[in-house]
């Protein structure tokens, strides 16, 4: 037969050949055997091209005194101008003092409710009424700011049932509560909690309901207590996900959800309810201040990555898991 | 066999019980009483103080706002963007999905490309300007491509696609199928469940759809349901035509007053929330566990 041998000298220097040749070859090969996975992968790829990286390449325009008319190609370069105008205006100081205000009250009083919540929820024995329940406390999540603002200003209203009721029950004068100035951060706060604090617990009582349950059995022929039973068994259990949870939470303490302090805000309650979230919006596209707009976007989201780079760190060093 | 409780331990439960009904109460009362104030009439509303039982139940907000074009106009607007949005999130996130379980070359790349914004994003303002470049100001696309793939939902839906067995792909691949075929004939299939949750969640975005609207919509009478609701309900004021006109309207004739009609938009607003919702709750509760316990 004209079979040749493996070891034949001719045939092994063959298969070297083309294993050099590999690489390229098997490339383009793979590209082609691949090319029905690209054509899947490219409208999702090409959307986050275009609408997500090519703005982060856009902020350049922090950089420059930036004309509609000429393009950030062609505008001015100023260097860190508008920037350095961040810390000389009285204004933004002032924003940034809100914004940190505000994520404060956030932390101090939204972040801790859904954890409460969570283990009230998972306390609850019958599980038809436990899912009742968690589906009510779900439902504000669902509803958009403009609903839920707008439930807040009929409510609160000179005129409005809460106005009303202090005047009945306790003989009071009606109060602006959407005019007071001190009234507008704790509105706010209370809104946060409203509509999300139900929704915040879905992640807790998943963490919760992976706790193996001979660990409270074990905890009770101990003699442990309800109350120590959440101290050292329910609570260790979430740990991981509150401080991953809390994490993210200080990244973001710039963040400070745009549309529920725009629909808020009036010209009342602007000097102290004014966030950079806000403010970058005024600025940026109000009053076309485009640079200056995308400075305080850009210092915003730069201080966030550095808090959230740095918090995980910081987190990890503490034996935590940390976000990544 | 059961634990013995203690009078102590069924105390305790009674409380916890009692408050988390007192929250659900304060948490639809809202709704309640909104509801209920809309459907009464304007001599009930001026001269009750504290109007909790409406003792007759009319239409007159109601028929008043579906005369008004306006309102009308905005809900034909937020229908369509709802359902054409929903359907283009929905494909644009499930085929970017299925490729990134495919181990096409450079996919750790790509999926960088997109966990990288969860920690980093690019800004309103470079942002509001590509969407100027690409010519979609003014146009209903911008309030559904700019925002099309949520990077969360498509992490998720990953994760959903998965927990798909991989020998049905190597199956199909076996009998010949590319990469396409596998997609529409094996993940579409399996994943209908998944997929009308996504569907919901996209759908309750865009009926929600506020901030987008005022950025990318200089028009008026191109206004989602939202922007109108606020201009009822949030500014009540002069500038704002319904209001205004509904005011005068309720001065002169007895009509249903501005606060009643801004209730009856609210009640609008949310009906088609309130009909998905079940569906919402069941389906999407889980795939946030998915998604988020993994992490």
């Amino acid at each position: 037969m004209a079979v040749t041998t493996p070891l034949s000298p001719e045939a092994s220097n063959k298969s070297a050949n083309v294993k050099a040749k590999a690489p390229t070859r098997s490339l383009a090969t793979r590209l082609y055997r691949e090319r029905y996975g690209f054509l899947l992968l490219l409208p999702g790829l090409v959307f986050f091209i275009w609408f997500r990286y090519v703005p982060m390449l856009g902020n350049i325009i922090a950089f420059e005194d930036y004309s509609p008319f000429r393009g950030f190609l062609h505008s001015d370069w100023v260097g860190f101008k508008h920037f350095a105008r961040i810390f000389e205006d009285a204004e933004v100081i002032r924003v940034i003092g809100n914004t940190l205000w505000l994520s404060l009250l956030q932390i101090a009083f939204a972040f801790p409710i859904p954890i409460v919540l969570a283990l009230m929820l998972n306390e609850v024995r019958n599980q038809r009424l436990k899912r009742l329940i968690q589906s009510v406390v779900y439902l504000p999540h669902f509803l958009s700011w403009v609903v839920v603002i707008g439930i807040v200003t009929i409510f609160l209203k000179t005129e409005g049932i809460v106005n009303k009721g202090l005047s009945l029950a306790f003989g009071m004068d009606s109060i602006q509560f959407l005019q007071e100035p001190g009234w507008f951060m704790p509105l706010i706060v209370l809104e946060v909690i409203w509509k999300e604090a139900g929704w915040g617990t879905i992640i807790f009582l998943a963490a919760l309901a992976g706790v193996n349950p001979t660990l409270y059995e074990a905890a009770i022929v101990d003699g442990a207590s309800r109350w120590r039973q959440i101290w050292h068994i329910t609570l260790p259990a979430i740990r991981g996900t509150i401080i991953i949870l809390l994490i993210l939470r200080l990244g973001s303490v710039l963040d400070s959800g745009f549309t529920q302090i725009f629909l808020m805000l009036n010209p009342f309650t602007m000097d102290v309810g004014n966030v950079l979230d806000t403010f970058v919006y005024f600025k940026g596209i109000q009053q076309s201040d485009f640079s200056f707009g995308t400075a305080v976007g850009l210092f915003k989201g730069v201080v966030g990555l550095v808090l959230i780079v740095g918090v995980n760190r910081f987190a990890k060093k503490f034996g935590e898991e940390g976000v990544f | 066999m059961p634990i013995k409780r203690t009078l102590a331990d069924r105390i305790t439960d009674g409380i916890n019980l009692f408050l988390l009904l007192l929250l659900s109460l304060v948490m639809l009362f809202p709704f309640y009483y909104i509801t209920a104030v809309s459907f009464s009439s304007y001599e009930e509303f001026v001269n009750t103080d504290f109007l909790l039982f409406p003792k007759a139940w009319v239409l007159d907000a109601y028929r008043f706002i579906f005369d008004s074009k306006e309102f009308i106009r905005s809900i034909g607007v937020t229908v369509y963007i709802t359902v054409v949005g929903s359907i283009v999130s929905l494909l644009l996130t499930s085929t970017m999905a299925f490729a990134l379980i495919r181990k096409l070359w450079g996919q750790r790349f790509y999926l960088f490309l997109v966990l990288f914004t969860f920690i980093f994003g690019a800004g309103m303002i470079p942002t509001y300007l590509i969407v100027k470049a690409t010519g979609l100001i003014d146009s209903y696309w911008s309030l559904i491509i700019p925002d099309a793939i949520s990077a969360f939902n498509l992490i998720v839906m990953r994760q959903f696609f998965l927990s798909i067995p991989e020998e049905l792909h190597e199956a199909a691949v076996i009998d010949g199928a590319n990469d396409l075929q596998i997609y529409t004939r094996i993940i579409l299939p399996l994943s209908k469940p998944a997929l009308a949750a996504f569907g919901l969640f996209y759908a309750v975005g865009q009926w929600n759809t506020y901030f987008t609207a005022i950025l990318y919509l200089n028009d008026p009478s191109k206004w989602t349901v939202q922007v109108i609701l606020r201009q009822i309900v949030i500014l009540d004021d002069t500038t704002n035509t319904l209001a205004s006109a509904a005011r005068e309207a309720a001065r002169s004739a007895h009509l249903p007053p501005p606060e009643t009609i801004g209730m009856a938009a609210i009640i609008l607003a949310t009906i088609p929330i309130l009909i998905v919702y079940p569906f919402l709750q069941k389906h999407f509760a889980k795939g946030v566990m998915l998604g988020s316990v993994k992490g």
